[in-house]
């Protein structure tokens, strides 16, 4: 195939992504946009296998055909609540790829540039590798995280702080040396050592991040990705790679500056890790006060009389897996012609938009789950609020406690509602640690319990 | 910490302080509890249900009385029929009796309780605040009085309450006016309505209009503007030209309707006449009056405290012991009201009261505190209703208003190190660059508006693109050197996993999405 044919190749397959990326953002359009991004895909990959470049297709098909298959049986295979760890292993994915093709470029191309161009070029190589390394790495441990292998709570080394700026400089002196190095042996040698303090950087980074703040990282390591993929299309001077690295990179970025946002947090001190375990005041404030428990009869009950009705689905209702319960529950309320709606908050869940997909798996129409901003000024008028293993995400405090660890962070007001019914396996705080004076509000009733077996009980009687 | 509950001695009170229920409940916060012979007899709660709950069956009055460090009662202290002495005589210093006391009304014995040196707190107290309302006594009574005055009515009245068309003829529903709209009033209309009653509601203060509309009744609402709303929740007296409006309305409803019910109070005052023996007149036969306010001389001006009259053929019901006749009902909810109040006297949980005056709900509650006379409590911060409690201002800070100048000073800082790299670096790099500019800000441009209930399958997309580094794999896979190969086919690998895997779990998720 004419190289130039491969270009247009790999401009049709850039727009695509573009647009693939912009049918995204609208559930009307998502499905369409997800066509482009795989047809774009697949007229890159094939301009590029039937291009001048490659030659040695036996075992590119093999690898390609055993690669596509393991990841088509992840596909299929997955649980919806497994969700935000598949996303997570994916992206170590690429950040290996990365680092695997520096290498493969540096031990490929040294000795054919010379001056500029090569310092750059090393650069590039560098920069793939790091970026790749520390997505990986980082990937991995939260990976570990969401599975539950790796202790959500962070991990703060002493004086992380300057081991990050030891760690940083030490990649950049490296650097240098790299750059500088006369010999491939002496160049690989380094590449190695960067390599590792990568890795350690990596894991060291998401470790000291708190699980509350999980979302924010695996659509940060989203966007690693992308800069990875980015580095690695200036090493080989692919436009293609270029632009769709840094299409991923910049997207993921805003998402999540904008996911900070909604948690009122800046999007440094997330990356800096381990938020509101420093100061840690305001975990001290004890809640005097009565907590009500109530059995699932009486939560029956309550629904029957209610009209309108509002659940907030957090984390616990995806590790209960709970989701096609609470749509039974719904679609019965909703035939006896009470109002049902759900209130997603913006980081409920271990995943952005985590709580949306488990709804839309148990066949929740997506008109009734509103967004926080959405719902939040309803509260006041509803009758019950069911709050299904959520935590940090309806806690007063962060409105009325400045000294509050999740102070500022805005939540879904379900106090102000006649009723809330919490849904919880036992008074432990959250993820972020803080005690929830809600359950101690004179209209608050406790259901402890696993969110699926409650949940069924309550279904039983509303029978 | 023992806790005693006498009999109640009052002629024909038939509550008790508490119920078998509840002392199982106290006795895991750490109570013993003592129970007289007999107690809850009137309330059908025997000796033996008591003593299976872990109480202790005292026979002897005084005994009982002496042992208690807690007295729970029903009514205030009065003249014991068989001791022949006054159960106020038995408290002593150290004591602690929670009862109804009425303070306002009974200078007297507040005098002699005072003179005990024990503590006294009065359900009737307790203010309405809405970390109390658990231990509000008065709104669980009010309740079922609300509740029972309509099945008195619908006792002495000769039809049904619901309208029906049947073989034999057409029933008219029955049309019942409640007058007052506070707890008692709206139990009252629960019950009317649930019995099929047309049922319409009156009260001086606006606001609980709502609270009767979603009990599906009538609100009548007098063109007038005036609040009727005091402190604590409770109504006002309202002024003269209001209460003549108000009378109108009344004459012209008492012609119309079968049943009223009457709840209109102001604490501290003899309740408001709002019912005239012309309207009585003007009332059909058999038609019934049900006066709850007869134990403050009754809103009906025919009413007999504590008994049935009939007068110009229409039944005056004006029991005052209402709550008494639902006996066990009333006891359990008074009896966890007791409960509520009891553990928030023992913050440690272990049965030790402490009357703790800096407590809003515990200082109002407490009228004699170590035989001082605490009574009236200052006024209450809070009513049931805030009035509109300013909304905490949104803490979300407010977007930094960048300088203009540092905004200008970036651009030029970041087109000062474009042109430094330009000099330095080959055209090709240069060009690269620009497209991996522009591929950012296409970026930023498309996602800023994604809604976020499509933020995960937006992850998984962006996810499975950026295995696009599959391409750099690829290229290198026929490059001449073994590592290179290797190396590469790995990453054709695992990229490749990346691809397939990430559209197709999109895809998966996408198909669920659904109007």
């Amino acid at each position: 195939m004419a190289s130039g044919i491969v270009t247009a190749s790999y401009i049709i397959a850039a727009v695509l992504f573009i647009l693939s990326l912009g049918g995204l953002s609208h559930p009307e359009t998502a499905r369409r946009g997800n066509a482009y991004g795989m047809s774009g895909m697949l007229i890159a990959i094939a301009a590029t296998v039937f291009g001048s470049e490659v030659s040695n297709y036996a075992p590119l098909m093999l690898v390609m055909l055993v690669g596509g298959t393991l990841g088509v049986i992840a596909a299929r295979r997955v649980q919806m609540t497994e969700m935000p760890e598949l996303v997570a292993i994916l992206h170590s994915f690429v950040g290996l790829a990365a680092v695997l093709i520096g290498y493969a470029t540096y031990i490929d191309s040294t000795g054919h540039l010379h001056g500029a161009e090569r310092a750059i070029h090393e650069v590039e190589i560098y920069l793939g590798i790091l970026i790749g390394a520390v997505t990986f790495t980082g990937s991995v441990v939260a990976f570990g995280k969401l599975r539950g292998k790796i202790d959500g709570k962070p991990v703060m080394l002493p004086a992380r702080h300057w081991l990050n700026l030891a760690l940083l400089v030490a990649s950049v002196w490296l650097g240098v040396e790299f750059v500088g190095s006369a010999t491939t042996g002496w160049g690989i040698f380094l590449l190695v050592i960067m390599t590792l303090i990568a890795f350690a950087f990596g894991v060291h980074m998401v470790m000291a991040i708190g699980g509350a703040d999980m979302p924010v990282v695996v659509s940060m390591l989203n966007s690693y990705s992308g800069w990875a993929a980015a580095a690695t299309g200036f090493m080989l001077s692919n436009d293609l790679l270029i632009v769709t690295g840094a299409l991923v990179g910049s997207s993921g970025a805003i998402l999540s500056y904008i996911m900070c946002r909604a948690m009122n947090r800046h999007f440094l001190s997330v990356i800096a890790g381990g938020f509101g375990t420093s100061s840690g005041s305001g975990a001290g404030v004890a809640y005097d006060g009565e907590v009500e428990s109530i059995s699932a009869d009486e939560t029956a009950e309550l629904l029957r009389e209610a009209n309108h009705v509002v659940i907030v689905p957090g984390y616990g209702m995806a590790v209960a897996q709970a989701q096609n319960t609470v749509y039974e529950i719904t679609k019965m309320l909703r035939e006896q012609g009470k109002e049902v709606r759900f209130a997603i908050h913006p980081v409920a869940g271990r995943m952005p938009g985590h709580m949306n997909v488990l709804l839309a798996e148990a066949r929740v129409p997506y008109d009734i789950v509103l967004e926080m901003d959405e719902i939040n000024e309803d509260f006041p008028t509803t009758d019950v609020v069911i709050v299904i293993g959520a935590n940090d995400i309806v806690n007063p405090s962060a409105q009325t406690e400045p000294e509050s660890p999740i102070a500022g962070m805005p939540v879904l007001e379900v106090w102000k509602a006649t009723t809330a019914i919490v849904l919880k396996r036992s008074m432990a705080s959250g993820y972020a640690g803080v005690d929830n004076p809600l359950f101690f509000r004179e209209n608050t009733r406790m259901l402890f319990g696993d969110a699926k077996q409650s949940l069924d009980a309550v279904l039983g009687s509303l029978h | 910490m023992k806790i005693a509950v006498p009999r109640e001695i009052h002629a024909g009170e038939r509550r008790v302080a508490t119920t078998p229920d509840v002392i199982k409940h106290l006795i895991k916060a750490g109570f013993e509890v003592h129970v007289e012979s007999g107690a809850g007899a009137g309330a059908n709660f025997s000796d033996a249900a008591y003593a299976a709950a872990g109480a202790t069956v005292v026979d002897d009055t005084r005994i009982l009385w002496e042992a208690g460090d807690v007295i729970l009662k029903v009514r205030a202290p009065e003249q014991h029929p068989e001791l022949a002495c006054d159960e106020a005589s038995l408290l002593k210093p150290g004591q602690t009796l929670i009862s109804f006391v009425w303070p306002a009304q009974n200078a007297d014995l507040m005098a002699r309780l005072a003179a005990t040196g024990a503590n006294v707190l009065a359900m009737d107290s307790v203010p309405r605040i809405s970390r109390a309302q658990k231990m509000d006594a008065l709104s669980s009574m009010a309740n079922i009085a609300g509740y029972r005055a309509i099945i008195e009515a619908a006792n002495q009245f000769g039809r049904f309450f619901t309208g029906q068309i049947t073989a034999a003829g057409k029933v008219p529903p029955a049309k019942v006016l409640i007058i007052g709209a506070g707890v008692a009033g709206l139990a009252a209309v629960g019950a009317a309505k649930s019995m099929g009653a047309i049922v319409r509601a009156f009260d001086t203060r606006p606001e609980v209009k709502e609270q009767v509309e979603s009990m599906d009744a009538d609100f009548l609402m007098l063109e007038f503007e005036e609040e009727g709303a005091g402190s604590g929740g409770y109504a006002k007296t309202m002024s003269e030209e209001f209460i003549a409006a108000e009378m109108a309305l009344f004459a012209e409803q008492a012609r119309e309707v079968d049943i009223i019910v009457t709840t209109a109070l102001i604490p501290g005052k003899p309740a408001p006449k709002l019912i005239t023996a012309a309207m009585v007149e003007s009332m059909a036969d058999g038609s019934v009056i049900v006066d709850l306010a007869a134990e403050q001389g009754g809103n009906c001006e025919l009413t007999s405290p504590g008994e049935i009259t009939v007068a110009h053929g229409v039944t005056i019901i004006g029991y005052t012991d209402l709550p008494s006749r639902l006996a066990t009902q009333s006891s359990q909810l008074y009896g966890n009201n007791l409960r509520h109040l009891l553990n928030e006297l023992t913050p440690e949980n272990d049965g030790a009261v402490v009357v703790n005056m800096e407590d809003e709900a515990i200082r109002g509650a407490t009228v004699i505190h170590a035989g001082e006379i605490t009574w009236p409590p200052p006024a209450p911060k809070l009513s049931v209703a805030p009035p509109q409690a300013s909304a905490p201002p949104p803490v979300m800070p407010a977007e930094r208003k960048r300088h203009p100048w540092t905004s200008v000073a970036l651009l030029v800082v970041g087109a000062v190190l474009l042109w430094a790299l330009g000099r330095i670096a080959p055209p090709a790099f240069m060009s690269h660059f620009t497209v991996f500019v522009l591929a950012c800000f296409i970026g930023y441009q498309v996602i800023w508006n994604v809604t976020p209930a499509l933020h995960t399958p937006l992850m998984s997309v962006t996810n499975a693109i950026s295995g696009i580094i599959v391409i750099g794999a690829i290229l290198q896979i026929s490059a001449g050197s073994l590592g290179v190969v290797v190396l590469a086919s790995l990453a054709t690998l695992i990229a490749m996993i990346n691809v397939t895997g990430g559209f197709l779990v999109t895809q998966r998720m996408l198909r669920m999405f659904r109007k």
